[in-house]
């Protein structure tokens, strides 16, 4: 039996990968992948908490969580892809018009 | 306060009409006035007031039939306010019934008369369309006179008291906007206010009166008042005599009140006779009558009534014998007679002064309506000799006539000539034979030379002041009927004898029937009023005993006789002077170079009016102008409202809150958020650097801090 701390600890590794991506990444599929990253390392650490507490409480939450993943990255590549057809660019830092 | 009498036989319950037939009178011509012709206005005005004269007579007759006792005719609720209890009751006793006669007696004559003269005056004046006004004016006199006499409280004789004083101000002003003589002016209208000012004055006084009375004996009915005035001290009934003599010489023209009845003769004449001679200003000497148990409670009061009588009397009576307008000589021979009426009931003769009311009411209206008619007479000869001169003055209708009142053309038609003054006049005797002669019987009414009905009702006027111990009065008004006797021989040989002075009395025409006959039912009445109370058998004595406490006055053959000889001295005297030796044209009054600074005293009326112009109006304007110009203008509306008001306003609005409030509490309030806001913004908007991920990093912080916090706790 694997112990609890070793899925805590991967989960937050890949957390940290996550968003460490966000954070020093431009390109914006990138972004995305490294949210998809954050995402799945916080279900990674529900199924986790869910097996060691015998609930099923967590594994539900990861359902949603990956429904609602999806959802977002439907909205959120279509954005990009507007985006793109105007800027020509999915560089994060050319869209800055709301800088103030 | 509900009189629940029982049912009197007779016809007490006609006593409401009175004042209805008048106003329904009123009424009529009111509304349908301007469409009825001038006789059918005349008729019905005249038919309301016989109506009331009739109702008088068969309110007379009940009281006789009930032996004189006092009726009061309870008609509606007036003023219930906790004591004050005032109701719209007619009081009717042989007081008010013999007051009722005369009013409605004398006045429908005198409405009969003035359906002819109205007739003339308004074409002399030009203004036919204002015919209808004078009946409707001469019918709401007669109403108010019949709340004055008929009511049976003082608030009931006042409400009449400022009727009648209203009346006497619409129709002294009917020629509102004329002069005496016809031409633009407001000498009229001036004449009116003066009338209704003056009376003010005296209505004030009735006004303290009445409210001592109320004040000290909870009531304004007679009978309540008069049970109650044995009660008070003396000094309040004197307090409310000596006020209700205010009244008195206001309404009836006594001094020091008197100067608004010359000035009132600008009324047309009819209104002269009937409401400046006959009828209003006796009513002061009602008013004294009928509270005759307040005066006889106070003997001071009723001396100083009687002095104020006798005083007037005489005065009045040399000033009229300095007068040369008609109708003035008359207005100061009014004066004087009520001087003898008011002296007469001062003195506690109440009998004499009724009496002397009533036949004065008789004559002197004769006089008064004799002297229109030789007016008319002048008038009507001024025109005839106008138009024998200008025959080709084109046929002007009406309205032209109208429209030149106001213009230049019409003093060229009237040329201020004056029909009232005596020295236009001479010879009318001839022209004007019917009203010489009633004005002769005027004449020696007034005169007081027997069996005329004034000699009857003055002589006991006399007898009384004579036998009662008032020897200052009997010896003041002695003189005064020697004066009558002189001014109106005076008249009598200016008007009627010597030759024309002016082609308009040359050419003078006699009067109408519908003129003539009226004076001629009066003339009736002064011969034989005397009759009324014939000395040893006082009939008029014993009616008027019912109401008032009286004495018969006895006949004192010496008093009799020394009047009868000063009258005939006066008449004879006037005869040396004026009718020997008939005034020519432009002569100056023959007595004038005889007693010269007497005379002119006389002819300016001893320049009270210039007096009173100098110590009361011309200071009370000063005052009201210091009050208007200094004090309301300059004191509060410059100084306190402008200055002060204004200015501390503008200083607080302007420092206090405008520069202090507002621009440094509010303004900088709202400047400082806005400051702070703008501050904060421009400091914020640099983290707004449009980058994501630096946005992202504020995320990842702030979950750092929050998770930190949550696990570090």
């Amino acid at each position: 039996m694997v112990p609890i701390s070793y899925y805590i600890i991967l989960s937050a590794i890949l957390f940290t990968i996550g968003v460490v991506g966000v954070l020093i990444r431009r390109n914006a599929l990138i972004i995305f992948m490294s949210i998809e990253l954050m995402l799945n390392a916080a279900n990674l650490a529900f199924v986790a908490f869910g097996s060691v507490l015998k609930s099923f409480s967590g594994q539900i939450f990861v359902f949603f969580v990956i429904a609602v993943a999806a959802a977002e990255v439907a909205v959120g590549l279509a954005l990009i892809v507007e985006i793109f057809k105007s800027k020509r660019s999915i560089d994060v830092d050319q869209m800055s018009s709301l800088k103030g | 306060m509900f009189f629940a009498e029982p049912t009197q036989s007779g016809f007490f319950f006609l006593a409401p009409w009175l004042e209805f037939a008048p106003v329904i009178g009123l009424l009529i011509n009111l509304i349908f006035g301007r469409r009825f012709n001038e006789i059918t206005v005349g008729t019905v005005a005249s038919l309301a007031s016989g109506a009331a004269f009739i109702v008088a007579v068969l309110l007379a007759w009940s009281v006789a039939a009930n032996h004189g006792e006092v009726v009061r005719w309870y008609l509606a609720e007036w003023i219930h306010i906790g004591d004050l209890q005032l109701d719209w009751t007619f009081r009717v006793d042989s007081l008010s019934t013999t007051m009722m006669l005369v009013v409605s007696g004398v006045g429908t004559l005198i409405h009969i008369y003035a359906i002819g003269y109205m007739h003339e005056d308004v074409r002399f004046k030009g203004d036919t369309g204002r015919y209808p006004r004078f009946f409707v004016f001469l019918n709401l006199f007669i109403a108010a006179m019949m709340i004055l006499v008929s009511g049976d409280s003082y608030m009931m004789l006042f409400v009449g008291w400022e009727g009648v004083g209203l009346c006497s101000f619409l129709l002294i002003g009917f020629w509102y906007e004329l002069d005496t003589l016809g031409q633009s002016s407001w000498a009229n209208s001036n004449a009116a206010k003066k009338a209704f000012i003056v009376n003010r004055i005296g209505d004030f006084g009735f006004l303290i009166a009445a409210f001592i009375m109320f004040w000290n004996f909870r009531s304004f009915q007679f009978d309540q008042v008069f049970a109650a005035a044995e009660t008070v001290a003396p000094g309040v009934i004197l307090a409310i005599t000596l006020f209700m003599l205010v009244g008195v010489a206001g309404k009836s023209a006594q001094i020091p009140l008197y100067v608004w009845l010359p000035d009132a003769m600008a009324g047309p004449t009819p209104v002269s006779a009937l409401i400046h001679a006959a009828t209003m200003v006796t009513a002061g000497v009602y008013l004294i009558a009928r509270s005759a148990p307040l005066y006889i409670l106070v003997p001071q009061a009723q001396y100083i009534v009687a002095m104020t009588g006798a005083v007037t009397a005489l005065f009045a009576a040399t000033i009229a014998v300095g007068q040369y307008d008609i109708k003035k000589v008359l207005a100061y021979s009014t004066i004087s007679q009520l001087g003898f009426m008011v002296a007469a009931v001062g003195m506690g003769a109440f009998v004499a002064g009724m009496f002397h009311l009533v036949t004065h009411a008789f004559f002197k209206a004769l006089l008064f309506l004799s002297a229109g008619s030789v007016i008319l007479g002048l008038e009507r000869g001024h025109h005839h000799a106008e138009h024998s001169h200008h025959t080709e003055k084109p046929n002007r209708g009406r309205k032209a006539k109208r429209e030149e009142h106001h213009g230049e053309a019409r003093t060229e038609h009237v040329e201020a000539f004056d029909p009232n003054d005596m020295r236009n006049m001479g010879g009318l005797r001839r022209t004007m034979p019917t009203t010489f002669w009633l004005y002769m019987i005027g004449t020696l009414a007034l005169a007081g030379l027997p069996p005329f009905a004034g000699f009857w009702s003055k002589d006991e006027i006399l007898a009384d002041a004579f036998t009662e111990g008032f020897t200052a009065v009997y010896w003041l008004l002695t003189i005064a009927a020697f004066f009558t006797a002189f001014y109106m021989g005076r008249q009598i040989w200016l008007v009627f004898f010597g030759e024309p002075r002016h082609e308009a009395a040359a050419h003078a025409e006699e009067s109408p029937k519908v003129i003539t006959v009226p004076l001629i039912v009066l003339a009736v009445l002064s011969v034989i009023g005397g009759a009324l109370n014939l000395p040893g058998v006082h009939t008029f004595a014993e009616w008027l005993e019912h109401t008032i406490e009286v004495h018969a006055g006895e006949f004192v053959w010496s008093v009799a006789i020394i009047s009868t000889i000063l009258a005939l001295l006066g008449i004879w005297i006037s005869w040396l002077i004026y009718g020997r030796n008939p005034l020519k044209v432009g002569q100056p009054d023959p007595l004038k170079e005889r007693l010269r600074p007497a005379f002119t005293g006389m002819e300016n009326k001893w320049y009270v009016d210039e007096l009173y112009q100098a110590i009361i109006v011309t200071p009370f304007v000063k005052l009201s102008q210091f009050l208007a110009d200094v004090i309301d203008w300059k004191f509060w509306h410059d100084w306190f409202h402008e200055t002060v008001i204004v200015g501390t306003y503008n200083w607080v609005s302007n420092i206090a809150l405008n520069r202090y409030a507002d621009q440094r509490g509010i303004d900088a309030f709202a400047n400082g958020l806005a400051g702070v806001t703008q501050w904060l913004s421009a400091t914020m908007r640099k983290i707004q650097n449009g980058f994501v991920r630096s946005y992202a990093l504020s995320v990842l912080l702030g979950v750092v801090l929050i998770v930190g916090y949550l696990i570090l706790k």
